[in-house]
């Protein structure tokens, strides 16, 4: 039987704090084909770096739990032993992190920490995993990569030291690479660089991509799929061109009209009132339902289904309760 | 014609840079190398740039909280730059900051009260409850409710603390707001309910903006006029409008194809620049862009372009236009 290369079920990663166990994570699934790139877009506190960290085995246990199941080419991750963890990680899912200039270790040396990975997962000898490494950072666009291998992160700009993890994460040929947030922190030209480099490594190599975000562009320029998440749950999903084009859930539709665009000016920014609310504060109807300007009675007592849609679009709103609804997306548009 | 609110001549900073046991000025930072632009009462002037460019610098010089090396500065026609620290601290009541971190710029052990009510006393407003009632005022002006006076920083979100920040460069009436990176921390739907609050200020209060971003959609809503900055210095400034439909220097070009678009169905011409932004100790010689410029020429190297008028109000640094 094909398997998906990870299919995520159900997971729900809570944590253990002094007023007693609060979800971050609830009851989310997607899956992942191979040479996929799929994108989870949310804002901070939705629970999407999370969910990376819940599938990488991450999650300190001492004060988090991770339930649910986590399949990875059929074998489930959530329940793997730490041994195991460690053989997957890095080798055949591989992370990026936001911040490349604190994940990056200042006392070790480019070279050391590129070969780290081949030396441990490979068993490679010191000279095959230095010509490895050297080759890997000549593709991803470092220029002078030999004397870099003996050089320290703290001399690199962070556009390198992002190419440096970018190397990192692929040397081993990961089949799923997550990437949390891989351009946040640099400028937009150095920003363009690495979206390319990211797309020619997906397309040459394969490598199925997690893309993790908050920036509605960086999705709709790389990703085939994507998954909004709001308050620990996913409230759409669907193919990029579909969301963008008929977003469904409130929150999607209030999310793309907030963007200011670069190419029109508007009068006026769409803004949804309120805030995000603090994980655990709401128990009951709809986590958007206080933000929602379509909210209804059931909204604040029920919570909703994720519900398919025909186009393979998922929308977990009470607004298409027999699965059909108003067109809000139209209408929000005609009346701004 | 009337007089610029902000007028910025040829201004510089330079920053040294101390080495050896001697602690000898060994080189300096050029942050910012000689810009010179205006903003007009009650419009928003945007600067845009990637980190690094200088223009959060500018911003600070034109407040003097940076002294700057050279350069000249007029506030409403006065130069601002060769007044005392006395002096100065009374024309700071025309001019206030909004900064980027609202969970830096706030003080964790004041009252939100408190915080509004600093730059009263420091501006000299002597009746006690006369402050009380502005506190009031401004806290409902910026959208927060009054009961708001009695709760300390950490108990507001970071969109809530941005309100705060923007009620406190409210809260003596100045003429000009220097907002540097305001929304850059904030989400996307938070960061839209911030831009709108700051429009409503500006048509109520006729406010003046100095609009420091690295955004460029952030920016182009906002603005009236864009300058762009590379390398402490402004490479173009024109109608907002006009830079974004017809960006006439490289780098502009460049940064604008750069910034991905929420928009499936938009194909662009992509120009993605080579290397990194050289650093600032060591600019290279000419135009300080030519060492990344894909249409860079012989004399680029060389000579330095000047900012020179184009088209109208269409100001441009580039040797392509010569």
């Amino acid at each position: 039987m094909e398997y998906p290369m990870i299919e995520v079920k159900d997971l729900q990663t809570s944590f253990r704090t002094d007023t007693g166990e609060i979800p971050v994570v609830n009851s989310v699934s997607f899956h992942l084909e191979p040479g996929e790139v799929l994108g989870i877009v949310g804002e901070s506190g939705c629970g999407k770096s999370v969910t990376s960290l819940s599938i990488m085995g991450l999650v300190p246990t001492n004060t988090g739990k991770v339930q649910g199941k986590i399949q990875f080419k059929g074998e489930n991750l959530a329940t793997a032993s730490e041994a195991r963890m460690r053989k997957i990680r890095g080798n055949e899912i591989a992370m990026i992190f936001q911040e490349p200039m604190t994940s990056l270790n200042p006392l070790f040396t480019i070279g050391e920490q590129l070969t780290e990975s081949l030396r441990i997962h490979r068993k490679w000898n010191k000279k095959q995993a230095r010509a490895r490494a050297i080759e890997m950072m000549k593709l991803v666009g470092l220029g002078r990569a030999e004397a870099l291998m003996d050089e320290y992160p703290h001399q690199l700009s962070g556009g390198m030291r992002q190419r440096v993890m970018i190397a990192m994460a692929m040397i081993c040929e990961p089949e799923l690479l997550i990437a949390d947030e891989p351009t946040t922190a640099l400028d937009v030209t150095i920003q363009a660089q690495i979206l390319e480099l990211m797309k020619k490594l997906n397309r040459e190599t394969n490598t199925a991509i997690m893309m993790i975000t908050h920036d509605l562009g960086v999705v709709a320029e790389m990703c085939q799929r994507m998954v909004v998440m709001y308050a620990g749950k996913i409230v759409e999903e669907g193919d990029v061109s579909t969301v963008f084009q008929s977003p469904k859930h409130p929150y999607t539709v209030g999310l793309i009209q907030s963007v200011p665009d670069m190419r029109e000016k508007k009068e006026r920014l769409y803004s949804i009132p309120g805030q995000v609310p603090k994980p655990g504060s709401q128990k009951l109807g709809c986590q958007f339902a206080p933000r929602c300007t379509h909210a209804m009675d059931r909204c604040l007592s029920e919570a909703p289904p994720l519900q398919p849609f025909n186009n393979g679009q998922k929308v977990r709103c009470w607004l298409y309760g027999d699965g059909k609804g108003a067109d809000i997306y139209d209408s929000a548009i005609s009346s701004s | 014609m009337t007089q610029p609110l902000v007028q910025v001549e040829n201004l510089k900073m330079h920053f040294p840079i101390k080495g050896g046991i001697l602690g000898k000025t060994v080189g300096s930072v050029k942050a910012v190398d000689g810009i010179s632009f205006s903003i007009k009462k009650g419009e928003t002037l945007g600067l845009v740039g990637e980190s690094g460019c200088g223009k959060s610098t500018t911003g600070r010089m034109i407040l003097r909280l940076l002294e700057p090396s050279d350069g000249t500065i007029y506030f409403e026609g006065r130069d601002i730059t060769k007044l005392s620290t006395n002096e100065m601290r009374k024309t700071r009541s025309e001019m206030q900051m909004v900064f980027q971190d609202p969970f830096a710029s706030l003080n964790p052990r004041h009252t939100i009260g408190k915080i509004l009510e600093e730059p009263l006393i420091v501006h000299g407003v002597k009746d006690r409850q006369g402050r009380k009632q502005r506190v009031q005022e401004l806290l409902e002006v910026v959208g927060l409710s009054s009961y708001h006076a009695s709760r300390y920083p950490h108990q507001f979100s970071g969109g809530q603390r941005q309100r705060i920040g923007i009620a406190r460069a409210l809260a003596i009436n100045p003429k000009l707001i220097i907002a540097d990176e305001p929304v850059s921390a904030l989400d996307v739907s938070i960061q839209s309910q911030v831009l709108n609050l700051l429009q409503d200020l500006q048509k109520e209060y006729g406010l003046t903006y100095l609009f420091i971003a690295h955004d460029l959609g952030v920016v182009r809503h906002i603005s009236d006029r864009v300058g762009v900055m590379y390398l402490g210095q402004l490479v173009e400034i024109s109608e907002s409008e006009d830079l974004y439909r017809n960006p006439l220097h490289p780098y502009t070009q460049a940064l604008l194809s750069a910034v991905p678009i929420p928009d499936v169905t938009y194909k662009q011409e992509r120009v993605i620049l080579q290397g990194d932004v050289p650093s600032p100790v060591n600019p290279p010689k000419g135009c300080p862009f030519h060492t990344r410029c894909p249409k860079a020429m012989e004399q680029c190297s060389n000579i330095r372009p000047e900012l020179k008028e184009l088209e109208q109000g269409h100001h441009v640094a580039c040797h392509l236009y010569d």
